[in-house]
């Protein structure tokens, strides 16, 4: 049988080194002139997917971001890594700060359609918003089988066997394909894009499309209040005995 | 005067709105280049005219312009090529594309290598070189055609800063490219591209550069290698041997440079040759791995030939050539040197300035007191030129089809590396007693750092080279000015001449009563107008460079006068001369990047205002003291006495005065 056709999700997010600064109307954080790279566990997505290409499983890697201009930089980084083309579903800076993964799994799951994807291989989380949902989502939507949290993908009789990490261990599920898997952090390790395939890359093609030409409505479903920093963590006290620790809690009246 | 101040005032803005538009226009150069194209490239290179086809093409920015003004040496002749105030432009997509492969080799650089152990075991380990072939760094300049990357001086350059990270690596890629297989890259034929180029690029084979001997380091033409033409014609037979060479040890590809016999008008004479030779051909031994003190990560080792054949068609360039074949690899690969420094600077500065600001000592973080302060001045502001001048230096390099910047590169070298030397030695003194210890990176940038001011051409070599090829250009065209002055009673009406209009200069100058050789125009009354090519905030320092410009090219012209043809031999004069040209280059470089950084709104460019500003100051002070010495003459500016001093010391055979605690009882 011919190999897979997978789509891959990447999101462009604020780089994981960058310490993030909130924005003094407290509307969001700090982004413009902030250096921006792919989400990391959309990285060993793409790694995966380009892993099973080389190993004969899949035969059409498909990258997909949605967002603002400079998600193409991100694209081009997937290309770099392997992926055969890209798709940019382009959205205003502004439309994109209320965008939600309820949009993007609506996006994600029509553009699987069609392009009649086997797979649609996402980060289990964005290291951006941690909502964990896109993926669980698109599987809903498209009414397809979901193995989360995926930390190792095999092939086994046409099926797919995969080992998930869960609170509990390691818990290892039979998918059938088409599915929907979301990669963990143990996954594997992404590849550097090197200089070559970046070059390479550049003739690949990218098509730039709007959601509306997938027929979905972006307008937000959340309002967010605000954006303040983490309360700064007060010092701690050390006590001598457990009567001191009893008396200084009854004092901070906690007891 | 009121009309003309009135002018004034309403004519700045208009300047600057036509500047800006220049500025981002980068067909701006070619109108303004045709004066130089006339002047050098039709009467010195008479195969070079510029065909009516390609003029064309290169008004309506299809072609590149043939050659760059030759700013260094016109600087000599006191005329200021302007087209340098206007820094070079990438376009967004060239930039976009740079900065997309910059990510992967920092994230390399940053995360994936473990110097201090490379430096400890001094080697590379072999999946970290399989890493770097795998990046594509092997073949940077290498074009896309053979497998390389096909990077443009600046894209090279920009990739230079983060390769220079780890001074080991860096060195093993500049041997391999920058200088090993160069020439089969700027002088090599069709085939012998197709040939190696490929497999260079990949890094499946690695190349060196063999010109060094024993007995043959900065005199590179005394090399004794010898290649001796077989019976048949077809091979030549090499045998000698060559020390220190940069991967010496693990390469497979060489560009050894040997003498060659060759007839010239009727007479035998022994010229350098330059051949591609392959490890494969035999007889090629590399000795033991040298134990350096720093770049320890790097092979440096003897190779020897023993009787080694060499094909004919492996000659680079023609037989007897070879000598400006290595000045020509040698001149195409000193730029980078500024932008490596750079990125080591860069990267010290901010480690150096988190120590600064957290240590405190007598109840204040360091980042108080002012003796920190100046030095993190001064760092800075070395940092900022260095940088500039290597950018401008590599834009100029794109823009031309046949650029020549021999003078300034070489200049780049220089202040790099003896920027870099002496910025990593404060920022170690900053840490104090961490900076000495093996834990911290600094001690090992020191180490490796201090291999830049010795090779690719010393540091005394080059400040000779650019002093005496200025002169050299400026001595053409004042030939018989020279020869006049130098030989009065030959010509006594036009030396009186010259004599009256001498001694009026030093009479009239007002500024003979301050101590300052420099004397600085108002706007109104300048000649060169450089002020007029930059923002209205830069116009002082402007106008400091033109007052710069003008009393260097007297000082030449005095040196001329004063030497004539002994001026070859008058090395510390020669050296104050390139003193002061490689601090008029910095000037340039940071008048004209500042000034797009200032016109364009780029983050913090008030900043950079200011590190010009500064380093224009110090400049000018510097500059000054050279004048000063060099019109003092030997006897003021101790040249003399230092003659005398050296001559007494190798008399003696070391240190000549006596003990201090000796008599004679």
């Amino acid at each position: 049988m011919s190999g897979f056709r997978i789509l891959v999700g990447c999101k462009r997010v604020i780089d994981y080194a960058v310490k993030v600064r909130v924005k003094p109307d407290k509307t969001g954080v700090v982004t413009e002139g902030v250096k921006h790279s792919m989400n990391p566990f959309d990285e060993i997505a793409v790694e995966e997917a380009v892993r099973m290409k080389e190993k004969k499983l899949a035969s059409e890697i498909i990258a997909v971001s949605c967002g603002p201009q400079q998600c193409q930089e991100t694209l081009r980084t997937a290309l770099a890594m392997g992926v055969d083309r890209a798709i940019h579903v382009i959205t205003e800076p502004k439309e994109y700060e209320s965008m939600q993964p309820i949009h993007v799994s609506k996006i994600l799951s029509k553009i699987a359609t069609e392009e009649k994807a086997d797979l649609v291989i996402v980060g289990k989380q964005a290291i951006d918003d941690d909502c964990n949902q896109t993926g669980q989502m698109t599987a809903s939507l498209l009414d397809w089988p979901q193995a989360t949290f995926a930390s190792k993908i095999e092939k086994s009789n046409g099926d797919l066997s995969v080992m998930r990490e869960i609170d509990g261990g390691l818990e290892t599920i039979k998918v059938k394909v088409p599915a929907v898997l979301t990669s963990d952090l143990r996954l594997n390790e992404p590849r550097y894009a090197t200089l070559p395939n970046i070059m390479k890359a550049k003739k690949k093609p990218l098509v730039t499309k709007k959601p509306s030409d997938y027929g979905v409505d972006i307008t937000p479903r959340q309002e967010i209040v605000s954006v303040e920093d983490p309360p700064v963590r007060q010092a701690g006290q050390k006590v001598e005995s457990v009567e001191e620790l009893v008396t200084k809690l009854k004092e901070a009246g906690l007891v | 005067m009121l009309r003309a101040s009135v002018l004034r005032l309403f004519s700045q803005p208009i300047r600057q709105t036509v500047y800006l538009r220049e500025c981002l226009d980068t067909t701006a150069f070619p109108n303004t280049l045709k004066l130089y194209s006339t002047q050098t490239a039709v009467k010195e290179q008479p195969g070079t005219t510029v065909s009516e086809k390609e003029a064309e093409e290169t008004r309506i920015g299809k072609r590149r312009p043939l050659e760059n003004a030759p700013f260094i040496r016109e600087l000599f002749l006191g005329r200021f090529a302007k087209e340098m105030l206007v820094y070079p432009e990438m376009t967004k997509e060239e930039l976009e594309h740079l900065n997309q492969m910059v990510q992967p080799i920092e994230k390399f650089f940053n995360e994936g290598l473990d110097s201090k152990t490379i430096d400890v075991n001094a080697k590379i380990p072999d999946e970290v070189l399989q890493s770097l072939k795998d990046l594509g760094l092997f073949g940077q300049q290498i074009p896309e055609e053979y497998g390389g990357l096909g990077l443009n001086a600046t894209e090279f350059a920009r990739l230079a800063e983060i390769t220079a990270l780890d001074g080991s690596i860096a060195v093993t890629l500049a041997a391999h490219q920058s200088i090993g297989l160069k020439g089969i890259l700027i002088a090599g034929t069709a085939q012998q591209k197709a040939k190696y180029l490929p497999k260079l690029a990949t890094g499946e084979h690695v190349a060196a550069f063999c010109l060094t001997e024993p007995s043959s380091g900065s005199d590179a033409a005394s090399i004794q290698t010898r290649a001796t033409l077989s019976e048949d014609g077809k091979t030549f037979l090499l045998n000698g041997g060559k020390i220190w060479i940069s991967n010496g040890g693990i390469a497979d590809i060489f560009t050894v440079f040997a003498k060659t016999k060759v007839t010239v008008d009727g007479v035998e004479k022994d010229k350098v040759t330059a051949f591609i030779v392959e490890r494969e051909f035999g007889g090629i031994t590399s000795g033991k791995p040298e134990d350096k003190l720093g770049i320890r990560g790097s092979n440096t080792c003897e190779v020897h030939f023993d009787n080694t054949p060499v094909p004919l068609e492996n000659v680079i360039g023609e037989v007897g050539g070879g000598f400006k074949v290595a000045m020509n690899i040698l001149n195409s690969g000193r730029f980078s040197m500024g932008s490596s420094g750079a990125g080591i600077l860069k990267k010290l500065i901010g480690m150096t300035c988190e120590h600064a600001v957290s240590r405190k000592q007598f109840g204040s973080p360091l980042a108080e007191f002012g003796l920190i302060q100046e030095k993190f001045a001064q760092m800075t502001i070395t940092t900022y030129a260095m940088e500039s001048m290597a950018y401008l230096t590599a834009g100029v390099i794109d823009l031309y089809e046949k650029p020549d910047v021999s003078l300034e590169a070489a200049i780049v070298k220089v202040f790099s590396s003896e920027g870099c030397w002496s910025c990593v030695n404060e920022c170690l003194q900053i840490l104090g007693g961490l900076g000495y210890m093996k834990d911290y990176p600094y001690e090992r940038y020191l180490r490796d750092g201090r291999i830049l001011m010795i090779f690719e051409g010393t540091n005394e070599i080059l400040r000779l080279f650019v002093a005496l090829e200025g002169m050299k250009y400026a001595g053409k065209e004042l030939k018989d000015a020279v020869k006049i002055a130098r030989n009065p009673w030959k010509n006594p009406g036009v030396a009186w001449k010259m004599y009256k209009k001498a001694v009026s200069r030093q009479f009239s100058s007002k500024k003979r009563k301050s101590e300052n050789a420099v004397s600085v125009h108002q706007p109104y009354n300048s000649k060169l107008k450089l002020h007029q090519s930059l923002h209205n905030t830069l116009q002082y320092e402007a106008l400091l460079l033109e007052g710069c410009t003008e009393a260097f090219q007297k000082v030449v012209e005095h040196l001329l006068i004063t030497h004539g043809k002994e001026i070859i031999s008058a090395q510390m004069d020669l050296a104050k001369v390139s003193n002061i040209v490689i601090d008029l280059y910095g000037m340039t470089a940071c008048l004209s990047r500042s000034n797009r950084s200032y016109c364009l709104g780029l983050q913090n460019a008030d900043h950079e205002i200011m590190l010009t500003k500064a380093f224009c100051k110090d400049a000018t002070k510097r500059i000054n003291t050279n004048l000063k010495e060099i019109y003092s003459g030997p006897v003021e500016n101790n040249s003399e006495n230092y003659e005398h001093i050296a001559q007494a010391v190798f008399k003696h055979g070391g240190y000549a005065a006596s003990h201090p605690l000796e008599r004679m009882w």
